[in-house]
């Protein structure tokens, strides 16, 4: 019996949405409209995500080390820097390969190269290049290296200097502009979600609004509010399911377009390839995310009509 | 069978619709409610489809008072009682076919009995030919047969018809009538509330009058008479 019920209760909904076509198809371009906010809120989080990361990964702090000190002693560091929680990378750079870098940096500034020609010595430490989990923790970093007073083990100071506190106000304006990025794109995410989402909503409303004669008649012979309410959840889902598609459709071309733009622009992320590879996540959040405005919109529109 | 036991109703405005009425429907009965715009005929009706509450008394169908029923008895009591109203109230949505299977439906009935009775109770009021085609595309007189066809097709005990011909001309009138007469003598109580002097004098059955919410006559073989 329950299976006859909602047999027909998901034939009425498809009828419904065939026959109403205009009605149909003006609830779905609002639905469409929505869903494209959500896609682009999608976007947009991928974007900054991967640029704070990117920007992330340019900071680091160095540990540089006096030109006498012993490699073990270094690697020795190393090993104690590696375990600290806190601690995503520790590099080594030989006082041959600073020097190498050195040079590299500095082949078309003869003078320079000139200049360090004239030593006997290679002059440059050795360092070690420390990246932490979140920016906030390299102060955490640098006072552990302070506090240690790191002597070798011939008991004289290895550590020339920690160039953390150079670099104090870049990292903590980046850790800022990281934490409040992310704050107002959570706050813009959920409004724009309401507004659309609401707006939605009422247009689902207008529409079961035209047939509140037709829910008084059902009742009258007799009908359950499941037998009233079920098709106009199916056609809201109809809804859902046809302008997730449509949206995802419409995104093919938009981020193929955007794609060369935001590479460029943002750092090697290409908008294009993000929609590609993560597509069954997008189709999933976009179609679910319609199904469920349809769906829970018209649960609500029809309550109303049923409840005297 | 029906049973309205001191039922009085006033409105939220003070109008009194019906003032404290008592009467009794026997199974098999054709009765009809005349009376003037106002009288109380459509407030009675609504009352008997668990439409309005009393605001005094109860009415009972058999012995069970249908305004003290859980909203899921409600609905199965709702289909024991087909209704035809003046306005049609058809579902334009749906084809003819369909708006009386959908009566059958929501009853719980199986697939097969809506495939051979939909086309029966058509055959009754003599609309095979309209099986596909939709309300808007019928006449006055098609849309209330189609609206007779689905108030009898899950063979209910009663039938209220509110002004079923007040918008239909005197040859639809009288097929109207004629085919609630049929019905009727199947045995199912028809409860019709009428302006329509002609009609109620030619059924020759009873009559109850209504004259600002009291019962003023009730003739076993009335006439209409206010």
């Amino acid at each position: 019996m329950l299976s006859t019920n909602v047999k027909r209760v998901i034939r009425a909904g498809f009828f419904n949405f065939v026959r109403n076509g205009f009605v149909s198809l003006s609830s779905m371009f609002v639905m469409v409209v929505t869903l494209s906010v959500l896609g682009a809120l999608i976007f947009s989080s991928a974007i900054l995500n991967t640029t704070l990361n990117e920007l992330r990964d340019k900071v680091d702090l160095n540990v540089y080390f006096v030109t006498n000190a012993p490699e073990k002693d270094i690697l020795a560091l190393k090993q104690t820097l590696s375990t600290l929680p806190e601690v995503e990378t520790v590099a080594y750079v030989t006082r041959e390969q600073a020097l190498a870098d050195f040079k590299a940096r500095h082949e078309t500034d003869q003078l320079t190269l000139q200049a360090l020609s004239e030593l006997d010595d290679n002059p440059l430490g050795a360092v070690l290049n420390v990246k932490t989990k979140e920016p906030s923790q390299y102060e955490g970093v640098a006072e552990y290296l302070q506090g240690k007073n790191i002597l070798g083990s011939s008991g004289t100071a290895i550590v020339d200097k920690v160039n953390y506190y150079q670099n104090k106000t870049a990292i903590d304006k980046l850790s800022n502009i990281i934490n409040s990025s992310k704050k107002l794109g959570f706050i813009l995410t959920i409004v724009l979600v309401i507004v659309s989402v609401l707006i939605t909503f009422n247009t689902i409303r207008l529409v079961i609004f035209v047939s509140k004669e037709e829910i008084s008649v059902m009742r009258l012979v007799g009908a359950s509010n499941f037998y009233v309410r079920g098709p106009f959840v199916i056609t809201g889902i109809l809804y859902g399911v046809i302008s997730g598609i449509i949206t995802l459709a419409l995104l093919y071309p938009v981020t193929f377009w955007l794609g060369n733009y935001t590479e460029t622009f943002f750092i090697g992320f290409n908008l294009f390839d993000y929609y590609t590879s993560n597509f069954g996540h997008l189709f999933l959040v976009i179609v679910g995310s319609g199904i469920v405005i349809g769906a829970v919109s018209s649960f609500l529109a029809v309550r109303k009509y049923l409840r005297s | 069978m029906i049973h309205f036991d001191k039922v009085s109703k006033i409105y939220s405005d003070k109008t009194v619709a019906l003032d404290n009425i008592t009467f009794k429907i026997d199974p098999g009965e054709f009765i009809s409610i005349v009376g003037h715009s106002g009288a109380g005929k459509t407030t009675l009706t609504k009352m008997l489809m668990a439409e309005e509450k009393p605001t005094k008394g109860k009415v009972f169908l058999e012995s069970v008072n249908i305004h003290a029923l859980p909203r899921k008895h409600i609905n199965e009591y709702r289909r024991r009682i087909g209704v035809v109203f003046q306005d049609f109230r058809l579902l334009s949505g749906k084809t003819v076919f369909e708006n009386i299977a959908y009566a059958m439906e929501v009853a719980g009935r199986e697939d097969k009995d809506v495939q051979s009775d939909v086309p029966y109770v058509l055959k009754l009021v003599d609309l095979e030919k309209k099986m596909w085609n939709y309300p808007h595309e019928l006449s006055g007189g098609e849309k209330q047969r189609v609206a007779i066809a689905r108030a009898i097709v899950n063979q209910p005990d009663i039938i209220i018809a509110d002004e079923p011909t007040g918008n239909l001309d005197p040859i639809n009138t009288y097929d109207i009538v004629q085919i609630l007469k049929k019905i009727n003598d199947l045995g199912t109580i028809i409860i019709l509330t009428t302006h329509n002097k002609g009609v109620v004098d030619s059924i020759k059955r009873r009559v109850i009058t209504l004259d600002r919410g009291k019962i003023v006559r009730d003739d076993p073989q009335g006439n209409y008479v206010l």
